[in-house]
C-alpha cells in the first residue's frame, strides 16, 4: 500500500480554493499527486474542518465528495488537504458500549478510540473459498421466523417494510431474543443508524439498556439531520468495526442497518450530482454493485470461531418489493423477511408476510441434528397450505364465502388458526423451536390429514392430532 | 500540474472507478493486459484514441494516482489450458482462489498474482502418437488422466501443425516439460501439457452439428417437458427467492455432461461455499464418484471488482471450449447473466458510451450473442463429436420479463425455463411455470427419447394439454366457484394437481427425488395420464368424481416420486396395476348396480 506514494513530499500541502461546487461535489484543479478514493479535510471560512474522498482524479481536476455538507463553503476561500490515505477506522474491541457519529467519531463525548489499528473501510472481499458455510440456527423466539424462515449464524436476513409498520419492534424484539440452541454465547450488536429519525434511535437505545445489552452494543449514528452524504460512509464503518470484532476478536456479531432506503438515497444524491447516467427510478447503475459490497460483508470465515449475522431494515416506497432498493437487496441477501399492512391492520404481531417472506440458509440449519427432524416439512407444508388459504380468500371474495366448497373452509379455518395462534404473538413472548413446531402441527391439524400431500405417513402418525374435531375452530390449544 | 513523467513508460491520467485513462500508449492493442502501478493491478485496453487509451481495470483501484505507471503485456486476457483444471475454483480472471487463500489469507488483497495451474506437479502422460506421424492443429497426441472420472487429452494448440519430430515415453512430467516437439514450417516447436488461449475468441471447430441428444438433468420438467438438447442453450430467468440459484445448482449436481463449469458471476459468496462444500460429497449418479472431479468453478462474487465479472463468463465459456475440443460434452452453468450485463453496463457508464435501453450499451445484445453462440454439438479439430450446453440464469429486476436482458437472451436461446413468483410462494420447486417456458429442441430429442419410450411424445403432449385447460378453467372457478363445472371438468382440476404435486414438484433435498431417471420420469407420467383415462371413462359411466379421487392408489401415484428409488420401477408397475384393478371394480360395481355410494 505504502509504496503508492510516490510523492510523499507533497503530504501536508494546503490548497486554497476551487474551482466548482455543486451538490456534496467539490472539484479541485492542479493537485499534485492525488490518489482515487483519497481522504480530504476541508477548511471551510470558519475554520471548521470537513470530511471528504476523491471521486474522480485527473492530472488537472480532482472530484472531492463533501462528506458533510457543502453547506457554507466557498470556492474562493476554500481549503483542502489531501490526506495520503483512503478512509480508514481506528478499531477496538473497547469501542463496544460507545456511541459514534455516521464517519466514526465519538458521539458520546468521549476520547477517540486508541488503536494502532486502523482498517480501511471499504473493506476487502473474502475469498469465497475460505468462507465456511452457515448452518448454526439461532432461535429468535417469533414463530414466522423460527417455523418458516429460520435464521442461521452468518446469515443476511434483511427486513422489508414499509412507513408505519413495527419493523423496529420486530428487529429489537429479534436482538433481544437470539440466541443459539445449545450455546450460552451472547452477540455483540453494531447497530448503524442511517437518516432515522430520533426518536427511533431513542428506541433502540431504551430496548437495548433494558434488555441489558447496552455494554455489548456500538452504536453508530447518522440521523435524520445528519448531512445525507455521510451515510455513504456510515454502513462501511459498521461493518469494518464489525468485521474486526467477528474475525479477530473471534466474537459473535449481530449488525443492524436501518434504513438502507435512505442509504440509496444518499448513493442517488451524489449519482445526480456527477452527472451519470441514471438506471431505474434514478438510482445509479451500480447500485447492486453498491449494495453488494455492504451485504456480502457478512458470514463465517474458516478458522476464525467469530460470525457476522446481518440484518438490514428497509422501507418499501409505497410498499413495492419491485421497487429497485428491495428489489436489489433480494438477490443478495440469503432471504428477506417481509411485514405485511394486511396483517398489521388486522392486529397481529409480528406481520411477518407468510408467503414472500423467505429463508434460503434455512434448508442447511433447520432439521434432524439442528432444531427437529420434522422442521423442514412442516415449513414446508404450512407454506403449501397458506398458499392454498390465499386463493380461497381470493375466491370467496367473488363468490361469497358461503358458496365455497367444505374443504376450501376448512382452508379458510386454518388460515385463521394459522394467522391468530402461529403467526401472532406478544412482543414479549419468547416461544421456544419445541412451543413454535408443535403450534405449526396444531394449526396443520384443523385440515384433514388428506390434504398434507408433504407430509409422510410416519410424521403424520407422530404429529398430526388425530383426536381433535376438524370441524371446530382451533382455536383452543 | 501533475507529475509528468519523462522516462517515456506509459503512466495514468485519470483514474475513476475501475476505469482509467493512460497516456503514451500509441503502440497499445485492443484488448490488450496491462499492469497498473507498483502493485501491478491487472487491467484490460478497451479504447484507443491517439496515444491515449482507456483500461478497464480489474481490481480495487483506491489510492491510485495520475502518474501511476503503465506496462502493457503485448497479449490479450488470455487462461491457461491444460490438467488441474478440474476441482478447482477461480475467480473471474483465473486465479485460483485456493492459492489467493494460502498467500493472503481469508480476504483477497489486489495484486496478488497465483499460476492458474501448479507448474511443478508431475503428471503421467502416455502418448497417443508416435514420432514421424503428420499432426494438425487440435490433434490428440497424448492422455492424462487428470481425475479418475475424466481423462484429459493432450492437443495440439490449434494454430501448430507440422510433423512429430519427438515424442516423450509414457512417464511423470510436469506442465513447464514439453512433451513432444513438431516440426513445423518455420521450425521446431515445443508442445507443453498447458496451453494458453485468449478468452474472447472462441476456440476452432471443424464443423457444428445438429443437436441430436438430451441433456438429461433428472429433472422431470425439464426433461420431460422442456427438454435441453446437449450443445443447446437456455435461460433461467426467474425474480428473486424463484429458486434459480437451487435449479442451477440442481442441474450442475445431476446433468448428464461429462464435464461441469460454474460460473458464479456476480451472486453470493456463501452461494459459491456451499458448492465448494456438497459437491465433493456428492456423487455423480452415473459412475459413483465425487461431482467435483468433473467441475471447474468460477467465483466472481458480487463484492468482486465488476471488470472481472465481466470477463468471467468469457473465462468459464473458454474452459468450457477447451474440454469440449477433448470430445466431451461439456454444460456451463452461468449465474447470473443479469449481473454480468449489469457489470457491461456499468463499464459503458464509465467510459461515457451513450446508453440503449435502460442505460444498457447498445451493443448488450451482440453481446449476449457472442455468448451463447460459443455453446453448440460440434465435430473437433480431431474429427470427434463434443458440446458445449449454455445454461443461463437472468435474474429480472422486479421479475418483469420485458426488460433488456431477458428480452435479449431470448433471441439467443431456444428453451425458456420461466420461473414463477406464484409457485415460488407456494414452495412449488422448482418453480419452473408449465405455460409459460417452451423449449424448441423437444422435436430435436424426440428420437432419443422414443427409441426408450415409443409414447414420450403422446404423454407430454397429453400432459401439457391438460395443464392448458386447468388453466383455463381455473379462470371460470375464479368467477364462480368450482361447483358449477360438471365432474368431467372437475377431473381435469383435479389431475392437473396430481400432475403438479406427483411430478412438477420436485424436491432438491430428498434422496429419492433430487435425481429422477429418464425411465422413472415417463412411467410416472404414464400412470397418471393412466389414472386420468380411468377416471374419465368412469365419469362417462356415471361413477361420481368423489370416487375416482377417493380410490386408495392416488396417494400412492402422488408420494411415488420420493417412496421409491429410480430403480423400483417394478413397484410403480405395481401401483399401475393396482389402480387399474381398482378402477375395474369400480366398474362393475356401477354396472351392477351394487353400489352402496348410488
Amino acid at each position: 500500500m505504502d509504496n503508492l506514494f510516490t510523492g510523499i513530499e507533497d503530504r501536508g500541502l494546503e490548497y486554497v480554493g476551487a474551482s466548482r461546487i455543486e451538490g456534496p461535489l467539490v472539484v479541485v484543479e492542479n493537485v499534485r499527486d492525488v490518489g482515487f478514493d483519497e481522504v480530504v479535510e476541508i477548511r471551510d471560512p470558519a475554520g471548521n474542518t470537513r470530511l471528504g474522498r476523491v471521486l474522480d482524479v485527473s492530472g488537472t481536476h480532482t472530484v472531492v465528495q463533501v462528506l458533510e455538507g457543502t453547506t457554507g463553503l466557498a470556492t474562493k476561500f476554500l481549503r483542502t488537504r489531501f490526506l495520503g490515505e483512503s478512509f480508514r477506522l481506528p478499531v477496538s474491541r473497547r469501542m463496544l458500549g460507545r456511541v459514534f457519529d455516521g464517519l466514526g467519531r465519538p458521539a458520546d463525548g468521549g476520547p477517540p478510540p486508541l488503536s494502532a489499528d486502523r482498517r480501511d473501510v471499504n473493506g476487502m472481499p473474502i475469498n469465497p473459498f475460505a468462507r465456511r458455510y452457515p448452518r448454526e440456527f439461532i432461535q429468535t423466539g417469533l414463530s414466522a421466523i423460527d417455523g418458516m424462515n429460520a435464521l442461521v449464524r452468518g446469515q443476511k436476513l434483511p427486513v422489508f417494510s414499509g412507513n408505519g409498520l413495527p419493523h423496529d419492534r420486530v428487529s429489537a424484539q429479534i436482538i433481544r431474543q437470539a440466541r443459539l440452541l445449545d450455546e450460552q454465547v451472547e452477540f455483540s450488536i453494531v447497530f448503524a443508524a442511517m437518516g432515522i429519525k430520533h426518536d427511533v434511535a431513542e428506541f433502540f437505545i431504551r430496548n437495548f439498556r433494558e434488555s441489558g445489552a447496552l455494554a455489548r452494543a456500538v452504536m453508530i449514528f447518522s440521523l435524520a439531520d445528519a448531512p445525507s452524504v455521510e451515510r455513504l460512509l456510515t454502513p462501511r464503518v459498521a461493518l469494518t468495526l464489525a468485521e474486526h470484532l467477528a474475525f479477530d476478536c473471534g466474537q459473535h456479531v449481530l449488525i443492524l442497518l436501518t434504513d438502507m432506503t435512505n442509504y440509496c438515497e444518499s448513493l442517488r444524491e451524489v449519482g445526480t450530482a456527477r452527472g451519470e447516467i441514471p438506471g431505474r427510478k434514478g438510482y445509479p447503475g451500480y447500485l447492486y454493485s453498491d449494495l453488494a459490497s455492504l451485504y456480502e460483508r457478512a458470514g463465517r470465515i474458516e478458522g476464525s470461531p467469530g460470525s457476522i449475522t446481518q440484518m438490514a431494515i428497509l422501507t418499501m416506497p409505497a410498499d413495492d418489493i419491485s421497487h429497485p432498493v428491495p428489489d436489489l437487496t433480494g438477490y443478495i441477501t440469503e432471504g428477506q423477511i417481509v411485514l405485511d399492512r394486511d396483517l398489521f391492520q388486522r392486529g397481529i404481531y409480528p406481520p411477518i408476510a407468510g408467503l414472500p417472506s423467505l429463508s434460503r440458509l434455512m434448508k442447511d440449519g433447520v432439521g434432524k441434528g439442528f432444531t427437529r427432524e420434522d422442521h423442514p416439512i412442516l415449513a414446508s407444508q404450512l407454506f403449501a397450505c397458506y398458499a392454498y388459504v390465499k386463493r380461497v380468500r381470493g375466491l370467496a371474495d367473488v363468490i361469497g364465502e358461503e358458496e365455497l366448497s367444505p374443504l376450501d373452509k376448512q382452508y379458510l379455518k386454518f388460515g385463521e388458526a394459522f394467522e391468530m395462534e402461529f403467526l401472532n404473538q406478544g412482543e414479549y413472548e419468547n416461544r421456544s423451536i419445541e412451543t413454535t413446531l408443535e403450534l405449526g402441527w396444531d394449526a396443520l391439524s384443523v385440515l384433514p390429514q388428506e390434504e398434507l400431500h408433504r407430509v409422510s405417513d410416519e410424521l403424520l402418525k407422530k404429529h398430526y392430532r388425530m383426536k381433535r374435531d376438524t370441524g371446530e375452530a382451533a382455536c383452543a390449544v | 500540474m501533475a507529475t509528468v513523467k519523462s522516462d517515456g513508460r506509459p503512466f495514468a491520467t485519470r483514474i475513476s472507478g475501475p476505469i482509467i485513462t493512460a497516456k503514451g500508449m500509441s503502440a497499445a492493442q485492443m484488448y490488450e493486459v496491462v499492469q497498473v502501478g507498483s502493485l501491478g493491478l491487472v487491467g484490460e485496453v478497451v479504447r484507443v484514441i491517439g496515444d491515449l487509451a482507456t483500461i478497464q481495470v480489474y481490481e480495487d483501484t483506491t489510492m491510485l494516482k495520475p502518474g501511476a505507471h503503465v506496462e502493457c503485456t503485448g497479449a490479450p486476457l488470455s487462461v491457461s489450458l491444460g490438467p488441474g483444471l478440474l476441482g478447482n475454483i477461480y475467480d473471474g480472471i483465473q486465479r485460483p482462489l485456493p492459492g489467493i487463500e494460502a498467500k493472503s489469507g481469508a480476504w483477497i488483497r489486489r495484486g496478488e498474482k497465483v499460476d492458474a495451474l501448479d507448474s511443478e506437479k508431475k503428471w503421467t502422460f502416455e502418448p497417443l502418437v508416435n514420432a514421424g506421424d503428420d499432426v494438425a492443429g487440435g490433434q490428440i497426441i497424448g492422455q492424462v488422466a487428470e481425475t479418475p472420472l475424466v481423462m484429459h487429452r493432450i492437443m495440439v494448440p490449434p494454430d501448430i501443425s507440422g510433423t512429430i519430430r519427438s515424442i516423450a515415453a509414457k512417464g511423470e512430467y510436469s506442465l513447464a516439460e514439453p512433451v513432444a516437439v513438431v516440426e513445423t514450417g518455420s521450425g521446431p516447436q515445443d508442445i507443453m501439457m498447458m496451453q494458453r488461449w485468449p478468452v474472447r475468441v472462441p476456440r476452432p471447430i471443424r464443423e457444428r452439428l445438429r443437436i441430436a441428444e438430451p441433456l438429461i438433468t433428472g429433472q422431470r420438467i425439464i426433461d420431460t417437458f422442456f427438454p435441453i438438447g446437449k450443445g443447446g442453450a437456455a435461460a433461467i430467468p426467474g425474480g428473486f427467492g424463484t429458486g434459480k440459484t437451487i435449479t442451477q445448482h440442481q442441474l450442475a449436481k445431476w446433468s448428464d455432461a461429462q464435464i461441469i463449469v460454474f460460473i458464479g458471476c456476480g451472486e453470493r459468496g456463501n452461494e459459491m461455499t456451499e458448492v465448494l462444500r456438497e459437491f465433493p460429497e456428492l456423487e455423480d449418479p452415473r459412475s459413483g464418484r465425487p461431482l467435483m472431479e468433473r467441475t471447474i468453478l468460477i467465483a466472481n462474487t458480487s463484492n468482486m471488482p465488476v471488470a472481472a465479472r465481466e470477463v468471467s463468463i468469457y473465462t468459464g465459456i473458454t474452459l468450457a471450449e477447451y474440454y469440449r475440443d477433448m470430445g466431451l460434452s461439456v454444460a456451463v452453468f452461468a449465474d447470473s447473466t443479469s449481473r454480468w450485463a449489469e457489470a457491461l453496463r456499468e463499464l459503458a457508464a464509465r467510459l461515457e458510451e451513450m446508453p440503449a435501453e435502460e442505460g444498457f450499451p447498445a451493443s448488450l445484445p451482440t453481446r449476449l450473442a457472442q455468448f451463447y453462440e460459443r455453446g453448440g454439438a460440434v465435430t473437433t479439430l480431431a474429427g470427434d463429436r463434443g458440446s458445449v450446453s449454455i445454461v443461463g440464469a437472468v435474474s429480472p429486476p422486479g421479475g418483469d420479463f420485458s426488460e433488456p436482458v431477458t428480452q435479449h437472451t431470448r433471441r439467443f436461446i431456444r428453451c425458456f425455463w420461466a420461473l414463477d413468483t406464484g409457485l415460488a410462494n407456494a414452495r412449488h420447486y422448482p418453480s419452473i411455470h408449465w405455460l409459460q417456458s417452451y423449449s424448441e429442441y423437444s422435436e430435436d430429442v424426440k428420437n432419443w427419447w422414443e427409441t426408450a419410450a415409443c409414447d414420450w411424445e403422446d404423454l407430454r403432449t397429453e400432459a401439457l394439454t391438460l395443464l392448458q385447460r386447468e388453466e383455463r378453467l381455473q379462470q371460470i372457478v375464479k368467477l364462480v366457484g368450482p361447483d358449477v363445472l360438471p365432474d368431467s371438468q372437475k377431473l381435469i382440476l383435479f389431475i392437473a394437481e396430481v400432475i403438479k404435486d406427483g411430478f412438477l414438484a420436485q424436491s432438491a433435498f430428498d434422496t429419492n427425488d433430487a435425481y429422477c431417471s429418464p425411465e422413472k420420469q415417463v412411467a410416472l407420467l404414464r400412470i397418471m395420464l393412466g389414472l386420468y383415462h380411468r377416471g374419465r371413462d368412469l365419469i362417462q359411466d356415471g361413477v361420481p368424481l368423489g370416487m375416482v379421487r377417493g380410490m386408495e392408489c392416488v396417494s400412492d401415484i402422488l408420494r411415488a416420486k420420493s417412496a421409491l428409488s429410480n430403480k423400483e420401477l417394478d413397484r410403480l408397475a405395481d401401483i399401475d396395476r393396482r389402480l387399474n384393478e381398482e378402477a375395474d371394480r369400480i366398474a362393475q360395481q356401477y354396472v351392477k348396480g351394487t353400489s352402496c355410494y348410488g
